[in-house]
């Protein structure tokens, strides 16, 4: 390439779709890629989401996409159940120190499921936040990429049981599989780290953990998926019951100094495209939003506009200060209108927290050189190291699209760090 | 080079419990498989093992009869051969009864078709171009000159170019911003100077100010720019395009119900930033320091009667104004009258520290008017948190107006250019009349083109909505309708200067990525690392223009007599030029008309007295083909009267096959595409739409032929309706089944 333009190697920490973004648009633009992800699967939050707004799409459908990115780029290396442990070195060239753990599974699995039917051992599906429950021997969702079993080393009794391994007819189990050390050297690293849901057990009043219709918008989505516990079906946890009220608590610890002081930038919108959901499974639910402000920027309106059309469909502008539950499972909630005045009650079947976003980013790493962040915990954008690179919502709470952009713009800067090579 | 067809079974995943493979080993043998081996487990490494072998002795076109295509990719993946994938797993045997007389059929047309197809296809061969590497920035406001550095920065020559004097756009013309980093408390400068200054040292950028584009010919890679620039026409090369052109307020002079133009202490929040940037501020009627400002947001936003979508900055920039107006002058009081307060993310910090301002007011409320009465102002507003109708007096009030795009209309430009070239040819009748209400309901366009692209479908980007010129895409923001050419910043969507800067960044790497891709002679996303390429047989070309009206992308420009001009670097290589020609000139490599209907016509049709119906399903292999893998995956049952063929895009789907199902004897097809519509999930944007208007021609010869309309139908799924799918083919083939066999048969 005529000595115009710069190639590397980049790591980029995390698969969820800012990092899957980030590593595909950097081999697509010659770079070497190195993609750790903690779990053992790519696609991270998205992997998880139902629906996006404002299109009301499938995740699945992009992530199809992007994986086959994958496939068909031999640039790309992809290390899952691995975190970074160590990075030394500086700008153009670092040093990177990688731990993955055992899969207990191999490259020679094929997915044909033999090891997870002979398996005794049943543990909660974390893929479903504990909603469901999968076997030791586990394929993380349906279209996981990798698409490969995995085994839990958490709950599998190793090999005194066994029985995973007489079952799998293709030598793909190895009980024995020990956790390994990767060394990586790269000229620059992007950090996709992403967010974790906020914990609503903190928020006083809520009744989120006590009360067992009350649940948080990340379960939410799973409710609503096909391949959710409910196989797509919105239900009462309590009794699997139908839907003919639901209230959806906005900032639920968000934009309060007690707990999360950022607004989280997306619950808005999550919220109204989850109205959407209960109205397409319940023509007749009502449906409560309690909010601050919706925020819903640039064309985003149109999504609230056109949501907020539906007669059944209330905007109550109040912070909930309580939820209680009655013997039936059905719940009160309690909030301060702000715009009529008093209190307003209003009794429900489910009650959804729309929780905010936590960074999740770098715990436990050693690095020469401190990682900056914000009082949130965010990736600060200027970081006093170099060539690191914070995107998506490691650096700010955003949606899918803005992450998406954001993810690829960093490719952009990871490649001053990058040298003058030819690709030829 | 000769071809030497090898055929690979594996029996492996219920694949050889199921079916009889010694009839499918026949079944290979028959159609001319010069090697046909089987194994336990093909994707081990004695299976690979066995197929390396036999390539270092000659065979040259594989077929892997085995799990979905979509697995295992690599493992079968070879050097200097073609790898076709017979979906045995999926498919047949995790779809269907084992040891079943019509699964066992279904697992052998699939041999067949696998055959038929390793037979047709070619392996392509990259195309090689001369690619300047060089990337144009229209537009040097803050966000072009982010993507400017970072072109730069990763090693590519820049050219900027600029219609103002100066480089810098709005930044250069506000003293502060909203703060972009820790702690989000205070008001920031604005960083613009340094970023002027890093362009105008950068040697690797140069710089038209006061220029315009006069035209850009070619395709990326290829782009000839042409300029007008201080009375000169300056001409260069380049690779890729960003398109940064920002924004321009919303005209005040629509809003007189808020004031505007009946008072001159009604003003928007640009005068406000110029007086900001002035040291004072200061009634426009009087002179006087203003001690009472309010701030309208919303003004002429989030407003069907104007601009309906809100422009997410105006809050933080009110914020912004009153925190600086209550610095200037301790005394002045703040009133926001808001719908929403949006300040999303730490940027609430922001927000928080003007609510602990005692001077600074937030009010929710619809602003209904603004009245002059004698010096002062009078803002009526309702339903705020009092729960009644207020009136506010103010001696100031700014209107948060909104940001409107400086986007040009790219279609809706060439409809006016057609009408135009209509008038001008002088052409009689109905299409004069109507080329002339097109011309004077369009003839603000007139001049209005920013890029002037020399592109049969029009001179600039087509736009989303709002004259934004977004993607469509959620998972794709980069992905456009122009190859090569990336919008980015508030052209793109309402946005603040930090996130249009990291657009920016984002449009440099997708311009970068465009010519490197098209360098190595590959497609771009999304059929990335794709080396075939449309060819055209033009000397059977009857100029139709179907092919250069439906190509999504703006491919194909047009000689005077109609002749499609290909420009193999703006291709996405959908296939939708192929669909849509009547004479099946047009062909990939590895993808055409004529392999296609082979696929289709391998297929043994059983005849009538077997009473077995036989069905085609065409799909798209980005979503309908994974959902049925799902399905499989999830062992749920479907007809297996039906066979598929994955097509790149059902645009694609060229009716002759069809016609030649139909004449073949099978008995229905189904068509299985992504949403159309406003809120189309198509990645080639219309296929499904294109489909269905060619199966409306494709039921008209139904009805001549005496055949139900019911034989051919066309789906729209989405990836994740993998039971659903089960079911649309389980009802297809029921309904197909009442209706009776083909009579063609």
């Amino acid at each position: 390439m005529s000595g115009n333009g710069k190639t590397g190697k980049i790591l980029v920490i995390g698969g969820g779709i800012s990092g899957i973004t980030a590593a595909v648009e950097a081999a697509e633009a010659g770079q070497e890629v190195v993609l750790v992800e903690k779990r053992a699967y790519m696609g991270g939050r998205v992997a998880q989401m139902n629906e996006y707004f404002p299109k009301l799409c499938p995740p699945s459908c992009g992530l199809e996409i992007n994986l086959r990115r994958f496939k068909t780029s031999s640039r790309i290396r992809c290390l899952t159940l691995s975190e970074v442990e160590r990075i030394s070195g500086g700008p153009g060239n670092y040093k990177v120190m990688i731990k993955r753990s055992p899969r207990f599974v191999n490259d020679k699995c094929t997915v044909c499921g033999a090891c997870a039917d002979a398996c005794p051992v049943e543990r909660p599906d974390e893929y479903n936040f504990g909603l469901s429950s999968t076997k030791a021997a586990y394929l993380p969702y349906d279209m996981a990429y990798p698409f490969q079993f995995a085994i839990d080393g958490g709950v599998c009794p190793g090999t005194e049981c066994g029985k995973c391994v007489s079952a799998c007819e293709y030598g793909a189990i190895d009980l024995e599989m020990k956790p390994e050390t990767i060394e990586v050297g790269v000229n620059a690293i992007i950090w996709a780290t992403g967010w974790d849901p906020y914990d609503a057990t903190d928020v006083a009043g809520l009744g989120f953990g006590t009360h067992k219709n009350v649940i948080n918008n990340i379960m939410m989505e799973r409710y609503a998926s096909v391949d959710g516990p409910t196989g797509g079906k919105i239900q009462r946890p309590s009794d699997r019951g139908g839907i003919e009220s639901v209230a959806f608590v906005q900032c639920a610890g968000s934009r309060d100094e007690n707990y999360l002081k950022h607004c989280s930038g997306v619950c808005c919108m999550g919220s109204l495209k989850q109205a959407r959901y209960v109205r397409e499974q319940y023509p007749e639910a009502e449906i409560y939003v309690f909010y601050i402000d919706i925020r819903a920027p640039g064309r985003l309106e149109d999504f609230f506009v056109a949501t907020k059309n539906d007669e059944k469909f209330h905007l109550i502008k109040g912070k909930v200060a309580k939820v209680s539950e009655d013997s039936n499972g059905d719940l009160e909630v309690v909030a301060e209108d702000t715009l009529a005045g008093g209190q307003v009650k209003q009794r429900v079947n489910l009650v959804v927290l729309a929780t905010g976003l936590v960074p999740a980013n770098g715990a436990g790493l050693q690095i020469e050189g401190e990682l900056q962040k914000d009082e949130h915990g965010f990736l600060t954008i200027e970081q006093s190291m170099g060539a690191m690179f914070a995107a998506g919502c490691a650096k700010r709470p955003t949606d899918v699209a803005a992450s998406v952009r954001d993810a690829t713009g960093v490719v952009a800067k990871a490649l001053h760090f990058c040298g003058e090579q030819s690709l030829g | 080079m000769d071809k030497k067809v090898a055929v690979y079974i594996c029996r492996g995943c219920d694949i050889g419990d199921s079916l009889d493979i010694d009839a499918l080993t026949s079944v290979a043998q028959e159609n001319e498989a010069a090697i046909c081996r089987e194994h336990d487990c093909l994707c081990g490494d004695e299976g690979c093992e066995l197929i390396r072998q036999d390539i270092r002795e000659g065979a040259n076109a594989l077929v892997v009869a085995a799990c979905t295509p979509r697995f295992k990719t690599d493992t079968f993946t070879f050097d200097s051969c073609r790898t076709e994938r017979v979906n045995l797993r999926e498919q047949v045997v995790w779809s269907h009864e084992p040891n079943d007389e019509d699964t066992q059929m279904l697992a052998e047309d699939y041999m067949r078709m696998g055959l038929a197809r390793a037979k047709k296809v070619d392996v392509p061969e990259p195309f090689d171009e001369e690619i300047s590497e060089t990337i144009l920035v229209v537009g040097g406001g803050v966000t072009g000159l982010a993507a400017a550095i970072d072109a730069a920065g990763a090693g590519h020559e820049v050219v900027i170019v600029e219609k103002e004097a100066q480089l810098g756009g709005w930044s250069s013309k506000f003293a502060k911003t909203f703060p972009h980093k820790s702690p989000y408390r205070d008001v920031e400068p604005v960083p613009i100077e340094d970023r002027i200054a890093q362009v105008e040292s950068n040697d690797k950028i140069t710089v038209y100010t006061g220029a315009a584009i006069e035209k850009i010919s070619g395709q990326p890679g290829q782009f000839d720019v042409k300029l007008k620039a201080n009375g000169s026409n300056p001409e260069f090369r380049v690779g890729a395009i960003v398109q940064a052109t920002g924004w321009k307020p919303y005209d005040a002079s629509r809003l007189e119900y808020l004031g505007y133009g009946k008072s001159a202490n009604v003003i928007t929040n640009i005068q406000m930033e110029e007086m900001i940037s002035a040291g004072e501020i200061k009634r426009p009627g009087d002179g006087e320091q203003a001690q009472r400002i309010a701030f309208i947001q919303c003004a002429g936003s989030r407003d069907q009667g104007h601009l309906p979508y809100c422009s997410a900055v105006c809050c933080r920039v009110s914020i912004k104004q009153a925190l600086i107006a209550r610095d200037m002058n301790p005394d002045a009081e703040a009133y926001v009258l808001y719908k929403d307060m949006r300040v999303p993310g730490q940027y609430e910090d922001f927000y928080r520290k003007a609510q602990e301002d005692s001077g600074i007011f937030f009010t929710k409320g619809d602003v209904t008017g603004v009245e002059v009465v004698g010096d002062s102002l009078q803002v009526a507003a309702e339903s705020t948190l009092l729960g009644e109708n207020i009136k506010l007096e103010a001696d100031l009030v700014v209107l948060a107006t909104g940001l409107v795009p400086n986007a040009a209309d790219g279609e809706e430009i060439r409809r006016f250019n057609d009408a135009k070239a209509v008038i001008e040819k002088g052409e009689a009748g109905a299409q004069l009349d109507a080329a002339k209400v097109t011309s004077e309901e369009l003839k603000h366009l007139d001049g209005s083109s920013i890029l002037n692209l020399d592109y049969r479908q029009g001179p600039d980007l087509p736009q989303l909505k709002y004259d934004f010129a977004d993607s469509h895409f959620i998972c794709f923001p980069y992905e456009t309708r122009r190859t090569g050419i990336y919008t980015a910043g508030c052209v793109r969507m309402p946005n603040d200067s930090q996130a249009s800067q990291e657009d920016g960044a984002g449009a440099a790497l997708k311009a970068i990525q465009s010519l490197r891709t098209a360098k190595q002679g590959q497609a771009v996303h999304p059929r990335w690392g794709d080396q075939s390429f449309p060819d055209f047989a033009l000397q059977r070309c009857t100029q139709c223009k179907r092919c250069t009206e439906e190509c999504p992308f703006g491919t194909l420009n047009e000689d005077v007599k109609g002749t499609p001009l290909l420009n193999l670097t703006r291709c996405r290589r959908c296939g939708i030029c192929m669909g849509a020609c009547p004479e099946r000139i047009i062909s990939f490599k590895d993808y055409s008309a004529n392999i296609i209907s082979s696929m289709i016509k391998a297929v043994e049709i059983p005849d009538e007295l077997e009473e077995k119906p036989r069905l085609l399903g065409l799909i798209c292999e980005n979503d309908a083909y994974p959902s049925l893998d799902t399905a499989g995956l999830k062992r749920i049952k479907h007809s297996a009267y039906i066979r598929f063929v994955p097509v790149r895009c059902l645009g694609s789907v060229n009716t002759v096959w069809i016609a030649d199902a139909l004449s073949g004897g099978y008995d229905g097809i189904l068509l299985i595409g992504c949403k159309s519509g406003d809120d189309y999930q198509c990645h080639f944007i219309k296929g499904s739409e294109l489909m269905d208007k060619r199966s409306e021609n494709v039921q008209e010869k139904l009805t001549q032929l005496a055949l139900e309309e019911e034989r051919v139908q066309l789906v729209q799924l989405p990836i994740t309706d993998y039971e659903k799918m089960a079911q649309v083919i389980n009802e297809f083939a029921e309904e197909i089944e009442e209706i009776g066999l083909n009579p063609f048969k």
